[in-house]
């Protein structure tokens, strides 16, 4: 594309289906424990 | 309600596609071009609006490259989750998977901003007992239907003042783990006054993650991390933080501060704790009550806006000179990165994360420990007020009116429920503040992405 460059294909909509296993990280067992920074957590069943 | 998010920074333009996570760097053009169709304009329409400042063959192909986003369903994709998570919600058997042990609810510094009131959690010193920690992990292995991974932070107060109960814990989940075909994962915050050499050679081998309680810049961190005697605590823990992440081979770890109004620069004790080598770093807006003298307030924000993106423009640098290093609010997994329902249910307060006090008692999560309405069992009685977990689990971005316009709803996830609380005592709302920040962080860490996409 000419105008557009995209930085990423993966639509979270495939998700739907497949997501859910619930074993990844707690966001506050990572480094917050004041907020909820959740998007920055990785997929456990992606690893 | 809009479906994309489009800002510029730092030269960039971008057009964040809310809900599929679909990011587009795009020009000058096709950024009008979307802001148009956003408003609901049809193509003839945009061709006429624009049709004065571009060609009108150019305007032709943002259209068509727009439209091929559109049919790949990335872009102006339509929010499908909403039945999705209450299904989920309602249909997935709850289960806990990770306790926050409050190992001691005592401290050895006294620090200003302490939602903990120095480890006492409006209640009294006391250090968990090896029995009540045991019936803690037994607790969760009973009540983690079938998760494999089981997460137990050893919190505080400063959990290393009980560090012979930290340590028999673990050697106790290691043979459970075993038995009950599970993985625990244990990690442990501290202050550092009590760490030692013996200590980090444990958490080495054990912890999956230290959290590392440091502010940055030494006048910084002595101004609100004192003893209690009113000595600073800078000199004491910085070296032994500095040997203990280089230990770890600078992973798995994060040294953690927080910033308040007395620091509103605070780019410059992100930057101070780079340059001392550490390289998993956070640092969080502090979280307060208004009248607190260092609670963040409106005013300070476009101040705060303008040091995140100062603190994005040097990461970027660094990065490009082979001196990066990861900033915790900053990180964002374009490639993988959670579920749509990890996204939307939020950090698990209440339901699968669990805080657990010296005597054994059960909250939503730390920030609630003391709040007598949100005691929720025990680690021997187990859970005795299902209503506050069904309160939890049914609090997600669709449930909150603020969550719903908001285009950072899927990184965020709704929010801190604590910090709703504590500001509008309820669970069910958000802390504007801190959504100003949020949002704020995430096109920060977008940006970065972008700017490093075009070194490429």
């Amino acid at each position: 594309m000419k105008h557009i460059k995209t930085l990423n294909t993966k639509n979270l909509q495939n998700t739907v289906k497949k997501g859910g296993c619930g074993e990844c990280q707690t966001s506050c067992q990572s480094a917050c424990k004041t907020s909820c920074t959740v998007g920055n957590q990785s997929c456990e069943s992606t690893k | 309600m809009s479906l994309v998010h489009r800002y510029r920074n730092n030269g960039y333009n971008i057009v964040l596609d809310i809900n599929s996570g679909c990011i587009h760097v795009v020009d000058e053009l096709v950024y009008e071009v979307i802001g148009l169709m956003d408003q609901g304009l049809e193509k003839e329409e945009i061709q006429n609006q624009l049709v004065s400042q571009y060609a009108e063959e150019e305007i032709r192909d943002a259209l068509e490259e727009c439209q091929e986003l559109i049919d790949q369903q990335m872009l102006f994709t339509e929010d499908i989750y909403e039945n999705a998570i209450e299904q989920f919600s309602e249909n997935h058997e709850t289960v806990v998977k990770a306790l926050c042990l409050h190992i001691a609810h005592d401290c050895n510094l006294a620090c200003r901003y302490c939602f903990a009131e120095e480890g006492e959690y409006h209640g009294h010193r006391e250090l968990m007992t090896y029995e009540t920690g045991k019936q803690a992990l037994d607790f969760l292995i009973a009540n983690s239907g079938s998760r494999r991974n089981l997460e137990v932070d050893f919190f505080g107060g400063e959990p290393l003042m009980n560090w012979k109960v930290v340590k028999d814990l673990v050697a106790y989940g290691r043979q459970q783990e075993k038995l009950h075909n599970k993985n625990f994962r244990f990690t442990i915050t501290t202050n550092g006054v009590l760490l030692n050499d013996e200590m980090m050679e444990f958490a080495n081998k054990e912890m999956g993650n230290v959290v590392l309680s440091v502010d940055g810049r030494k006048e910084v961190h002595d101004f609100m991390r004192p003893f209690p005697k009113g000595a600073g605590s800078y000199d004491l823990i910085l070296p032994k933080f500095q040997k203990f992440a280089e230990s770890r081979n600078q992973d798995k770890y994060y040294v953690r501060g927080t910033f308040t109004r007395h620091n509103l620069d605070f780019s410059k004790d992100v930057l101070h704790l780079a340059d001392l080598g550490f390289k998993q770093i956070s640092v969080e807006p502090v979280v307060a009550p208004d009248e607190a003298d260092y609670a963040i307030r409106r005013e300070d924000l476009p101040q705060i806006f303008e040091e995140y993106d100062a603190l994005s423009r040097e990461m970027i640098q660094r990065e490009k000179e082979g001196k990066g290093f990861n900033f915790f609010h900053f990180m964002i997994d374009l490639t993988g990165g959670p579920c749509v329902y990890k996204r939307l249910s939020g950090c698990g307060s209440g339901t699968e994360y669990l805080a657990v006090t010296p005597w054994g008692d059960l909250y939503p999560c730390h920030q609630f420990v003391g709040e007598e309405k949100f005691l929720m069992g025990n680690v021997w009685d187990g859970i005795k007020t299902p209503e506050i977990q069904k309160d939890f689990r049914h609090c997600n971005v669709y449930t909150k009116e603020e969550c719903k316009n908001c285009f950072a709803r899927f990184y965020c996830s709704g929010g801190c429920a604590a910090n709703s609380y504590n500001m509008h005592n309820t669970i069910h709302s958000t802390y504007e503040i801190g959504c100003e920040l949020q949002r704020k962080r995430v096109e920060c860490a977008i940006m970065i992405k972008a700017a490093l996409a075009d070194e490429n």
